[in-house]
């Protein structure tokens, strides 16, 4: 018999390194990892993810020193927000359960779909990936940052809908966000430059030819959008 | 008539949802007082939990409690469990633990010590057919829905007097036969003798299947991913332990299933459970590694297939084994539907079929977009083509005259469809594709470049029957559709209510849908899987509409004088044929049902409705003309859905790799009820179909039973990159003869006609070489052109 220390499964299998092309660093989780960004080494504190979310709701907190939440400002979809974050803590945790916005989504949390896609300064990045603490002087916008003062939907948003480009819509956030991104930097891409630009963004459903049509109609490329035979 | 709906694009009430992040799914809903659980999955690919000490867990700060597999009511093996003592693979779930924040939880895990006692275990369902090697589990080998659960093992001789390559053939779990087998195989010019591979793909469905639940009052709150909506409601509430009264079930959307979400499963109970223990609300969120782990795969095959054909290309002979991977636990039936896709889809004159459902230690496979269905098309496709060449026939040539006619036949008791117009799809793809030029670029080779084109064809059955449908017309003239179709992304849950519209002649603006959440009094409607809610729900809407139609004539006839029949419906007014001024608007006519009171407005109600149904109208009754029906339409034969594709690849023969310049694809799915719906489930299912055939892994460590697909990256599904530049989509939009309107259901034969094209287009680009296994990947292309072996065994299995 064995006795074994029950292990959560995070990814067994997973060869992932903190350092590049270091065969040290072999098999190391990504909890690991954003264990050693604490430089205390002490373990993530018990710090709710609630604070600033519910009312009336005071959960019993062990703070364990080294890892503390800070009250840091940030700037979301051009509001100023104040909010208790873990210097461990990434964006998409931060907007998901501290800051109400559910729109951005977590498909596999560690950079490899899309679905948390964000923009920073107008640039995308996966918020998975991001460390909130990190956008504390930059502009944050989501999906829910980008309906027209009065809710009109934000072109891209419309032309998705004329497109029928979702399909489960899981993916769609990120989808919506990387071609908003794309179009600020290349307002009249070809088919083939927008099918690059939007390649850090997976589709499960597959629904890429829609959403390539999507991003035609809504920069007016209207030669570009396929249907039928 | 002329189609006010039917045939017309529309925009689904979802899509503003979705593209402006507004639509929640289970892991975005929030409830005072949550906490979050985490699960506890197994490092071994089998063993027994001896003990567990949870004791330093339970003293950290901030956790709130466990739930082991002695608390809850597991079903009877080998059906999946909800948490166990004997974990059967690498991720098997065997407690839950719940604390105030993720962290904690995930901390507090790894404080828990367990003994294990490890067990043995197998990843190659043939090679645990063998006398000598490991089973997956201990107390039986063989066994899936409708063959009984036993240990069946091959004897040694049987693999020993298998010829290299070839898959040995033991004792089978279930078999049939039609024709004279041998007799028929002794007259054909041709005999092919293949062994193969399928791999098992996992889903890795977008949204991992997390999961939030809470009590209030007596009741169960579930907030789940399904791609279903009524028809999981009652095993859910059995899952629970409840009556299905006391569950309210939120499932408004889903991110993705393709088969894997359709039934209730384990993941979906464990927080209502948890949450009863510890009288806090609980939010289970699964990782994509969990998604892997609970998520299910496609069921692989390991086989062997004989195929006699005739000099003119006609299959008249057809032999077939399949050994299944089912997974540790109880499965689908996908060597099952195999072969119906063999006998149908190529109509051989006689056949047999043996199956052998084998557990592996992997997660529970199940259903994945075709089942058995596509797997076979991906199998024959291909042979095909090599009988093809080999008799010197035109290779679509081959199809149209192998094809089923109308009412095609198959399997043992030759069961017919209720439509088919497959070489209908075949010709007109040939036709947009341009077949007859096209077919002169096999083969060419321009510097490092091969052209490769193909053909491919898929089948599925489209559709089920007795289901209700339930609709309510308000004092102020809206129509409410209640709808207990699911929402895993093809709008079927709109579509198919478009047809109640249709029949009662409103604008879509006056329809208010009622959907995805059992709170909206739903009727009791069939899970959306299996191709089926285009034709089943099509009737359940139609029935609800034809009965609404009914008693709008009842009661103008009863207040205007004559009979129903001198009645008409138009502009949602109900009037006298003839007379239109002498009438009630369709408003006046619901307020005129409530004071009538009786069947009108649902306090009556039909006999045969399912109780589920029954709760629903009884909620609606007194608010409205109720129009509810159970779907007791004939149907003659079984619904079916076909489609054929066509590829182009280009294949550098210096790197195994290919592009996919073009792709044609013409779907049979009865009458076109929403064309751009069916154009991206066409392209997207094609998509998927090329993934199928040439990008994703399934891969496991035999000597340890680790899975080292558990991630995107590693699985690979399709991205943007592989799509081709050109994706050209038609339909046959003839109609099916027991469909109301005409229409059957499409989504899974989209992705085999694509997955059996390419496989064929790269055989194409080799000189028509068949693999033999899908998927085709490039280190396979190269060892094939540079004339070296395979890296992996014939029939090894979880293997790439």
């Amino acid at each position: 018999m064995a006795e074994f220390k029950g292990l959560a499964i995070v990814d067994l299998a997973r060869v992932e390194s903190a350092q590049p092309a270091d065969g040290e660093a072999r098999r190391q989780s990504r909890r690991e990892f954003i264990k050693r960004v604490i430089a205390s080494g002490a373990v993530a504190s018990s710090a709710s993810f609630m604070a600033g979310g519910l009312a009336g709701c005071a959960p019993r907190r062990a703070v364990v020193a080294g890892s503390v939440e800070r009250l840091v400002s940030l700037n979301v979809n051009g509001q100023v927000r104040r909010v208790d974050v873990l210097p461990q803590e990434t964006l998409a945790t931060t907007l998901r359960y501290k800051l109400g916005l559910t729109g951005t989504k977590l498909s596999c949390d560690r950079a490899e779909c899309g679905a948390c896609t964000v923009m920073i300064d107008d640039i995308t990045y996966y918020s998975c990936s991001t460390l909130t603490h990190s956008v504390r002087d930059r502009k944050v916008v989501t999906i829910e940052g980008l309906r027209g003062p009065n809710g009109e939907l934000h072109p891209v948003q419309q032309a998705f809908v004329e497109e029928l480009s979702p399909q489960c819509g899981f993916c769609t956030p990120g989808q919506v966000v990387a071609a908003v991104a794309l179009l600020k930097k290349n307002p009249k891409p070809t088919r083939e430059e927008a099918r690059h630009a939007m390649s850090g963004n997976l589709c499960r459903c597959a629904a890429y030819d829609n959403y390539l049509n999507g991003v035609m109609r809504a920069c007016g490329n209207l030669a570009e959008i396929h249907h039928g035979a | 008539m002329a189609l006010k709906h039917l045939g017309q694009d529309f925009t689904p009430h979802d899509v503003v949802a979705k593209v402006t992040g507004e639509a929640k799914y289970a892991e975005d809903f929030r409830v005072e007082g949550m906490v979050f659980a985490r699960l506890l999955s197994s490092p071994f690919p089998h063993a027994r939990v001896k003990k567990i000490d949870a004791s330093a867990a339970l003293a950290m700060p901030g956790v709130v409690g466990i739930l082991t597999a002695d608390e809850v009511k597991n079903p009877p093996a080998p059906e999946p469990p909800l948490l166990t003592n004997e974990p059967m693979y690498i991720g098997a779930p065997i407690l839950l633990l719940a604390a105030e924040d993720e962290t904690t939880a995930q901390d507090a895990l790894e404080k828990i010590r367990i003994e294990y006692e490890p067990l043995p275990f197998s990843v190659d369902p043939l090679a645990s057919l063998h006398p000598d090697h490991a089973d997956a589990r201990t107390d039986g080998n063989v066994g899936a829905a409708g063959v009984k659960f036993q240990q069946l093992k091959w004897k040694r001789e049987d693999f020993d007097k298998a010829e290299a390559g070839k898959m040995p053939m033991g004792e089978a779990a279930q078999e049939w036969a039609f024709g004279e087998v041998d007799a028929t195989f002794a007259k054909c010019k041709l005999v092919l003798d293949e062994s193969f591979v399928h791999a098992s793909n996992s889903h890795h469905s977008m949204e991992p299947r997390s999961a939030m639940a809470y009590w209030q009052n007596g009741k169960c709150y579930a907030h789940v991913s399904s791609q279903s909506q009524s028809f999981i409601h009652p095993a859910l509430a059995g899952m629970i332990g409840i009556p299905p009264t006391d569950l309210v079930l939120i499932a408004e959307y889903c991110g993705g299933g393709f088969g894997s979400k359709g039934g209730a499963y384990p993941i979906q109970a464990l927080p209502a459970l948890f949450s009863k223990k510890i009288n806090r609300p609980v939010m289970l969120r699964l990782s994509r590694a969990e998604e892997y782990y609970h998520g299910s795969a496609r069921l692989g095959f390991q086989g062997r297939v004989k195929l006699g054909f005739a000099e003119n290309g006609k299959l008249l002979a057809a032999d077939l084994y399949i050994v299944q991977e089912n997974g540790a636990y109880n499965s689908f039936w996908d060597f099952r539907n195999a072969a119906d896709a063999l006998s149908l889809v190529y109509q051989p004159e006689a056949m047999r079929w043996r199956g052998v459902p084998v557990h592996a230690s992997s997660p529970l496979r199940s259903a994945q977009r075709g089942p058995g269905y596509n797997q076979m098309v991906h199998i024959m496709e291909p042979l095909l083509d090599k009988a093809a060449r080999a008799l010197k026939v035109d290779r679509v040539a081959i199809r149209l005259l192998n094809g089923p006619e109308m009412h095609g036949a198959f399997g043992p008791k030759h069961d017919t469809v209720t439509s088919c117009y497959l070489k209908d799809a075949v010709a007109k793809g040939a036709e947009i594709f341009g077949w007859e030029q096209k077919k002169a670029l096999s083969g060419q080779r321009v510097g490092n470049k091969v052209t490769g084109v193909a053909v491919g064809q898929a089948y599925h059955p489209s559709g089920f029957f007795g289901f209700d449908g339930l609709l309510c017309i308000k004092p102020d003239g809206k129509v409410h559709i209640h709808t207990g179709v699911g929402n895993l992304g093809t709008f079927s849950h709109s579509s198919t209510s478009r047809i109640a519209a249709e029949v009662l002649k409103v604008d879509w603006a006056d329809v208010v849908i009622q959907r995805g959440d059992s709170r909206r009094n739903l009727p009791w409607n069939i899970g959306q899987f299996g191709s089926n809610t285009n034709f089943t729900m099509a009737r359940t809407n139609y029935v609800a509409a034809m009965d609404a139609v009914a008693k709008l004539k009842e009661l103008a006839a009863g207040k205007f004088g004559g009979k129903p029949d001198d009645y008409d419906i138009d502009g949602k007014r109900v009037f006298r044929k003839g007379s239109p001024g002498t009438g009630l608007s369709y408003a006046q006519a619901a307020q005129l049902a409530i004071q009538k009171g009786g069947k009108y407005d649902g306090h009556e109600l039909p006999a045969d409705i399912n109780p589920m149904t029954k709760l629903s109208a009884t909620a609606l009754a007194g608010t409205g003309l109720v129009g509810v029906a159970k779907d007791n339409l004939p149907v003659k034969g079984s619904p079916s859905a076909f489609a054929a594709a066509f590829v182009q690849i280009e294949l550098d023969v210096e790197t195994g790799k290919y592009r996919v310049l073009e792709y044609v694809a013409v779907a049979d799915c009865g009458t076109i009820i929403h064309p751009q719906g069916l154009e991206t489930q066409v392209k997207s299912g094609g998509l998927q179909g090329l993934s199928v055939a040439g990008l994703e892994r399934i891969v496991y460590d035999p000597q340890n039973g680790l899975p080292a697909s558990v991630g995107f990256y590693q699985a690979k599904p399709v991205s943007y990159l592989d799509v081709p530049p050109s994706m050209k989509v038609a339909g046959v939009d003839k109609p099916d003869p027991s469909s109301p309107l005409g229409t059957k259901g499409i989504g899974e034969p989209l992705l085999g006609c694509a997955a059996s094209a390419l496989l064929c287009a790269i055989s194409d680009a080799v000189g028509g070489h068949a693999f033999n296994r899908t998927p085709v990947m490039p280190d396979m292309i190269l060892n094939h052109l540079s004339g070296r072996q395979p890296s992996h065994h014939p029939l090894q299995t979880n293997c790439q």
